[in-house]
């Protein structure tokens, strides 16, 4: 799973124009370099749209893959996002088999975790989780002794941690 | 005012100041066709639409300006991804206009479709599928803008039929031209890092063995005074690559002339036991580094580029500075003028000598023929360069005619050198030198060509007559692919396989005669001054000249592939077989 040291978080904010992302995809591919995840949003501002893409930096360098990137015209700016100094989030929603005798045990992890019960069927469940990427690897890993039919999880998206030291009290003189 | 489309794209083409454009019309280009016939533009009609891409490199290459070429959608489209990518890898500014099919179409398979902008995406700085005409004014201004810019490019704009076609709505707009362009993700830095250019500057002034290794750049940035400068004041030697030949004098004395694959051995080995490597615009290929780890091994290296992405891409250097290499040497002289100039730099009469020693001892040489024997190519191309005038413009293809150009020319000015260099493209020089030719015409324009480029893109010479672009050719005829051919004998046991084009098939000189040329055969050492002083009289028609040449010979030096540049093989002539 994402080990933190083989991949990086890259906070991509791009010109919100058709083919962007084909082009932010044509050139990972061209210069060999591996995508980990890839998600795709539209910001606040309607004239640009944020990629949060985790690079696999084990295909080549960190600094390449952003300068090479900096250099596609509709790509504005781009963030490394350090996971000690950011916060992350990806969702998941899972469909786990869940005979009769096993759905009290599942319906009691997915309680643990904080998820929700999205859809219940004869037997079969299916559950959302939003967290942490590890938290969701760990739900994940829980769930698959009971049977996963079906998974799709976002690729994680990023934020920089704020600062939290308080601000200074100004001198009274 | 009101204008269609088709219309305002051919104006905006005029602000932009475009005074010629490569082309051929199909169905979908049609519209855009039309106002040109009311233009000043000139339109130069091509045979084939690779030969409009290469004709606007050529254009571009000898005159700084974007080049542009037009043609309809579809199969006139992928004929120029060809162009596209050699004028990408080799940087040259390039503006490429493609009809599409209506935008209601797009996506149907329609007739003379493809996904153009999916295709040229690989192989372009940028492109544009344009969806409203109201668009076209602000997207030709920003393509020539990014096209010029930074590291210039081809920039490909595809232009669908309903928003140029007068009898369609869609085609109608209001004109305007934009003052400026906006692109927030666009801003090329040009001026050099003051804290960055000291430590350039100190590191020359520490050196004992430097070497300027001068690529490209310094032709892209207009920088060949500043390197001059920079070259003469602090006593440097000046390696020129493939792509900056002519941007430093080769009969300068601290000129060493072309390093690399076939490079010459001093400028090889310069490189190679060099203290200090300045890479002005250069960009570390493979054909020049050789075997990577084995380059320049005791060199510290400073990398001025315009492109971040160049820096520490394959070597990483001791000093990057990101900049225009104008701005950065013009900069960088100017520091080293504060600490001392001239006056502050190390003896480096023993680094001096090694060199002169090197030079005098493994020239470039080659055995002249026998009597009654085929020509020897390099012979022919000292002919040539003896009888051009100094400013003449050498264009080639791409193998072993254009490495004897490169070496025995001896280019005395900027932009007198056009060639195929990354993409290293056969059938470049006839379309190139007819582009270089349109855009100086009153340069004299040598495409100097090998038999199997020839026939890649010799349809180009009907352009070439019908237009009256009076090029030179220069076929240097030996009958093989001749490259292919080398390594065939050197690395694959002489085991020939797929090489032999035939001396006399087809016939070149009644060939170039039926594209409307005029054309000559030289077979023999004492014709080729004569015939060479009759080609270079003639102006008013494109001339080709056939020189059977001599298939066993090979380019020499040479640094056999995946070797260090150590392993320099010198023309076996020298005696030693190697250094």
């Amino acid at each position: 799973m994402a080990d933190d040291i083989q991949h990086h978080t890259l906070s991509v904010l791009v010109e919100n124009k058709a083919g962007v992302l084909s082009r932010v995809a044509g050139l990972f591919a061209r210069r060999g370099f591996n995508i980990y995840s890839l998600a795709v949003a539209p910001t606040d501002d309607d004239r640009f749209s944020r990629i949060t893409i985790v690079v696999d930096v084990t295909s080549a360098s960190l600094e390449q893959v952003t300068k090479q990137l900096n250099k596609l015209i509709n790509v504005v700016k781009i963030s490394e996002l350090d996971p000690r100094d950011s916060v992350e989030r990806e969702l998941m929603l899972v469909t786990v088999r869940s005979g009769p005798d096993r759905r009290g045990q599942i319906v009691d992890l997915v309680h643990i975790f904080d998820g929700r019960i999205l859809d219940v069927g004869h037997d079969e469940l299916t559950i959302t989780l939003e967290g942490h990427p590890e938290q969701l690897d760990d739900l994940e890993d829980l769930l698959r002794v009971y049977g996963i039919v079906a998974i799709q999880r976002t690729g994680r998206v990023a934020l920089p941690k704020l600062d939290t030291s308080p601000t200074p009290l100004r001198s009274v003189s | 005012m009101n204008m269609n489309g088709g219309q305002a794209l051919i104006r905006s083409l005029e602000l932009e100041g475009v005074e010629v454009v490569f082309g051929m019309p199909g169905g979908a280009i049609l519209p855009v066709y039309d106002p040109i016939i009311d233009s000043p533009i000139r339109h130069i009609l091509v045979r084939h639409e690779q030969g409009a891409g290469h004709m606007a490199e050529g254009y571009a290459h000898v005159t700084g300006r974007p080049g542009v070429c037009m043609v309809t959608s579809g199969p006139a489209v992928t004929n120029i991804v060809t162009p596209l990518c050699d004028a990408f890898m080799d940087s040259v500014p390039l503006v490429a206009i493609t009809g599409q099919v209506p935008f209601a179409a797009i996506g149907s398979d329609a007739f003379q479709e493809c996904d153009t902008t999916g295709i040229t995406q690989a192989v372009t700085k940028h492109n544009y599928l344009v969806t409203e005409a109201q668009e076209i004014p602000r997207i030709i201004r920003e393509a020539f803008h990014i096209a010029s810019t930074g590291r210039p490019g081809p920039v490909l704009v595809d232009v669908p039929k309903n928003i140029v076609d007068p009898n369609n709505p869609d085609s109608q707009m209001e004109w305007y031209w934009p003052e400026s362009v906006d692109l927030p993700g666009y801003k090329p830095t040009l001026k050099g890092h003051p804290k960055k250019i000291r430590e350039a500057a100190e590191l020359i002034v520490a050196s004992t063995r430097p070497v300027i290794y001068a690529g490209g750049g310094i032709l892209n940035a207009h920088a060949a005074e500043a390197l001059r400068e920079l070259a003469e004041m602090c006593d440097i030697p000046v390696v020129t690559t493939l792509k900056a030949r002519g941007a430093f004098p080769d009969d300068h004395p601290l000129a060493l002339g072309m390093p690399g694959m076939h490079g010459n051995y001093t400028a090889v080995t310069a490189i190679q036991r060099s203290d200090l490597l300045l890479a002005l615009g250069s960009r570390f290929d493979d054909r020049v580094t050789g075997k990577l780890p084995a380059f320049a091994p005791d060199a510290k290296v400073v990398h001025v580029d315009i492109d971040p992405a160049e820096l520490g891409k394959v070597r990483q250097p001791d000093v990057p500075i990101v900049g225009d290499a104008r701005l950065v040497i013009e900069e960088l002289v100017a520091v080293l003028g504060k600490l001392g100039g001239a006056e502050a730099q190390p003896d480096r009469s023993y680094w001096r000598s090694q060199l002169s020693g090197w030079q005098e001892k493994y020239p470039l040489t080659y055995q002249q023929s026998e009597p009654g024997e085929a020509l020897k190519p390099q012979f022919v191309l000292e002919r040539l360069r003896d009888s051009a005038p100094e400013d003449c413009i050498v264009v080639t293809g791409v193998g072993q005619h254009q490495m004897w150009a490169s070496q025995y020319w001896g280019f005395k000015h900027p932009y007198t050198w056009v060639s195929s260099g990354g993409l290293g493209t056969m059938g470049f020089a006839i379309p190139a030198a007819i582009g270089a030719k349109v855009g100086r015409p009153d340069r004299m324009v040598w495409a100097i060509d090998g038999d199997g480029c020839f026939q890649m893109t010799a349809q180009e010479m009907v352009t070439a007559a019908s237009e009256r672009i009076p090029i030179k050719v220069g076929i240097l005829n030996n009958a093989y692919l001749g490259m292919v051919r080398q390594w065939q004998e050197m690395f694959y046991d002489e085991r020939y396989s797929e090489v032999y084009l035939s001396p006399d098939l087809p016939d070149y000189v009644k060939w170039a005669e039926a594209m409307g040329c005029v054309a000559f055969r030289v077979e023999a050492p004492e014709e080729v001054e004569p015939i060479v002083e009759k080609a270079n009289q003639i102006d008013d028609r494109p001339v080709v000249v056939e020189f059977r040449t001599d298939s066993m010979e090979k380019v020499y030096p040479m640094v056999p592939a995946g070797h260090s540049n150590d392993d320099i093989v010198v023309d076996p002539t020298h005696g030693e077989g190697g250094r």
